[in-house]
């Protein structure tokens, strides 16, 4: 456990992502403490349209007169949200399918399969923004729309790992002794195939994060006056190229954050896979 | 490899059935009465009574997934909700657009990130190595609606190099159509000004587009490079006294490439989505724009085609990619 602690460590870049990501959780735990203007985070203001930075605006103030800074960091807040709720979901639903998928085989395990196959075939945005678009546009809609299209990567993920595990001694020998099959799976197999899970949730963190704000930006995610990184790149654009600090720093925000996830999700699968380790 | 090819379009059949049974499954299943949906908010009953007749919505689901499948498969996708135009010519117009853009896109990637990434390989662990590594992490998180915005900001606005919108010059006007590309289609009709103007319309969509997919690509090839340079016959190569150079940049690359092609099938995917919001911020007047433009006009029948036709493209370059993997590895082919 500690050789491996060490490893992580010296990887410079994963422990940068895991910086970030520690960093991005505290911005989003204490997003209301942190915002020096929480006030004007959502009160309009129109005499202070427009502010480019400054000492008391650190990323100015946009159309209505909303402090940038105070709505990137709430947005912060709502980005983990979104983020640990569609992930989490996601693998409500793809973990149990690929433990079962995995381990029973047969007609279930195929038709399993063949439908995360299929919903695999559509790009995941595609699907999201059509799943979304047909019931009724919003932020619930969307998260529920980003989670319906997630899960099939877990499911594939823990599919292949259990089929590894299926056929290992302990598993046989928790047959021999009588053990359900609802215990096996849940009890012996899910944590064996822990590491893999983790890896996937965190890369899909950095993804989901991305696509809701893509979502926020088409208008079929959070609806105005959320302090929503897409929205506010998408309310930005009216006044372009006045006031260019209203659509950088959300945009940098997001860079930011799914860097994190992904240096982190990187470092993580670089310990749990050797064999991707060594072409480092 | 005729096998194979059969083989491998026999396993498309059960893809593309699901995929019609997703599609079948959204708008009919999803909305809790589509006739309703379809009549508006002001139709009386009688009128949603005849909407959910005329449409067959009173007839048994698996009646009306025959339908469905029978309508899909003669190519007709229905008639847009918001115009009244079929669904499928507006497809048919906005996707070469699309499609040269990706293309573009794929090209640029393509051509920067292989060369990137195999420098970053030789280089492994140098300054160089890093720099790639971190441009390659960077590209891969960076929101491309927001780095569209800022190209525009930069290239369009400030310095006003390159157009803000639009796929070609409106005082130019568009080649006559021949492929649909309109890159090619200028350069068939003899017309350089149009070339020039659809290139300096094109670059900074298909930059923005380039970067995630550039990203991955210098990644798999950077990996890919590594693993082959340790193989055997590199060191036999090495020690005969080939020049280095040679080694690297044809024996290496041509058996590191497969990963790096693979993975631009799998790009095909995640480009058509960052396309949804480049092509609206460019006003590329692409599949995407018109996604969007369904999307805001609730246009679920257009949305449908949307997912439906990418849905097909993505399975048929899917196939494309198994037959290139299938001709530059051959044990691929056997296995399937």
């Amino acid at each position: 456990m500690r050789l491996i602690a060490l490893k992580f460590l010296r990887d410079v870049p994963a422990v940068m992502g895991l910086a970030i990501v520690l960093f991005g959780l505290f911005v989003a735990v204490f997003a209301t403490e942190l915002a020096p203007h929480p006030e004007a985070a959502f009160q309009s203001n129109l005499l202070a349209r427009f502010k480019p930075p400054s000492a008391e605006f650190w990323f100015g103030t946009d159309n209505l007169g909303r402090d940038i800074f105070s709505r990137v960091v709430l947005g912060t807040q709502s980005a983990f949200v979104i983020a640990l709720t569609v992930v989490g979901s996601a693998m409500l639903i793809g973990v149990p399918l690929g433990l079962f998928a995995g381990y029973l085989g047969g007609w279930r395990s195929e038709l399993i399969m063949r439908v995360t196959d299929v919903v695999l075939a559509v790009p995941q945005l595609i699907l999201a923004l059509a799943l979304a678009q047909l019931m009724k546009p919003g932020l619930s809609t969307a998260m529920l729309a980003l989670a319906l299209t997630y899960w099939p990567f877990f499911t594939r993920t823990v599919y292949a790992e259990t089929r590894r595990l299926r056929t290992s001694l302990f598993v046989e020998a928790l047959q021999g002794v009588g053990a359900s099959t609802v215990r096996i799976v849940f009890l012996h197999i899910l944590p064996n195939a822990a590491s893999p899970i983790i890896v996937r949730a965190t890369i899909g963190m950095g993804f989901t994060i991305l696509t809701a704000a893509v979502l926020g930006f088409l208008g079929v995610g959070a609806t105005p006056p959320d302090p929503d990184w897409g929205l506010a790149i998408a309310e930005s654009r009216k006044f372009l190229p006045e006031t260019w600090w209203f659509a950088t720093f959300p945009g940098l925000a997001i860079l930011i954050a799914v860097l994190g996830f992904n240096l982190l999700g990187d470092g993580l699968r670089d310990l749990v896979d050797p064999r991707l380790r060594r072409s480092r | 490899m005729l096998l194979f090819l059969i083989r491998r379009l026999l396993l498309a059949i059960p893809a593309l059935l699901g995929l019609m049974v997703l599609t079948f499954v959204l708008v009919r299943v999803v909305p809790a009465d589509p006739a309703t949906t379809l009549a508006g908010e002001t139709a009386t009953p009688q009128q949603v009574q005849e909407i959910r007749r005329k449409y067959g919505f009173d007839r048994p689901l698996y009646e009306q997934f025959a339908i469905y499948v029978g309508q899909v498969a003669s190519g007709d996708l229905g008639n847009s909700v918001f115009s009244n135009r079929p669904v499928m010519d507006d497809v048919r117009r906005t996707l070469p657009a699309t499609l040269e853009l990706i293309f573009v896109s794929l090209l640029l990637a393509t051509l920067i990130g292989i060369p990137l990434g195999t420098l970053s390989a030789v280089h492994h662990n140098g300054l160089l190595d890093h720099v790639v590594r971190v441009v390659t992490v960077g590209g891969l998180a960076v929101a491309s609606f927001w780095f569209a915005i800022m190209l525009q900001l930069l290239f369009s606005m400030e310095l006003e190099w390159l157009p803000l919108r639009g796929r070609i010059g409106v005082n130019i006007g568009a080649p006559p159509s021949v492929t649909g590309f309109f890159l090619v289609d200028s350069l068939l009709a003899g017309r350089w000004d149009q070339f020039v103007s659809s290139l300096r319309h094109i670059a900074l969509p298909a930059i923005t587009l380039a970067v995630p997919a550039l990203a991955t690509i210098a990644r798999f090839a950077r990996v890919g490079v590594l693993d082959t340079m340790q193989r055997d016959f590199v060191q036999y190569e090495t020690a005969v006294g080939y020049p280095r150079h040679r080694i690297v940049w044809i024996y290496v690359l041509r058996n590191s490439v497969i990963a790096a092609v693979t993975q631009i099938g799998l790009l095909f995917g995640a480009l058509v989505s960052s396309a949804v919001a480049v092509e609206a911020i460019f006003d590329w007047p692409g599949l995407g724009s018109y996604a969007v433009q369904a999307i805001l006009s609730s246009d679920y029948k257009a949305v449908l085609a949307v997912t439906l036709v990418v849905g097909v493209i993505y399975a048929v370059i899917n196939i494309l990619v198994d037959l290139v993997h299938g001709l530059l590895d051959p044990r691929v082919a056997e296995q399937l």
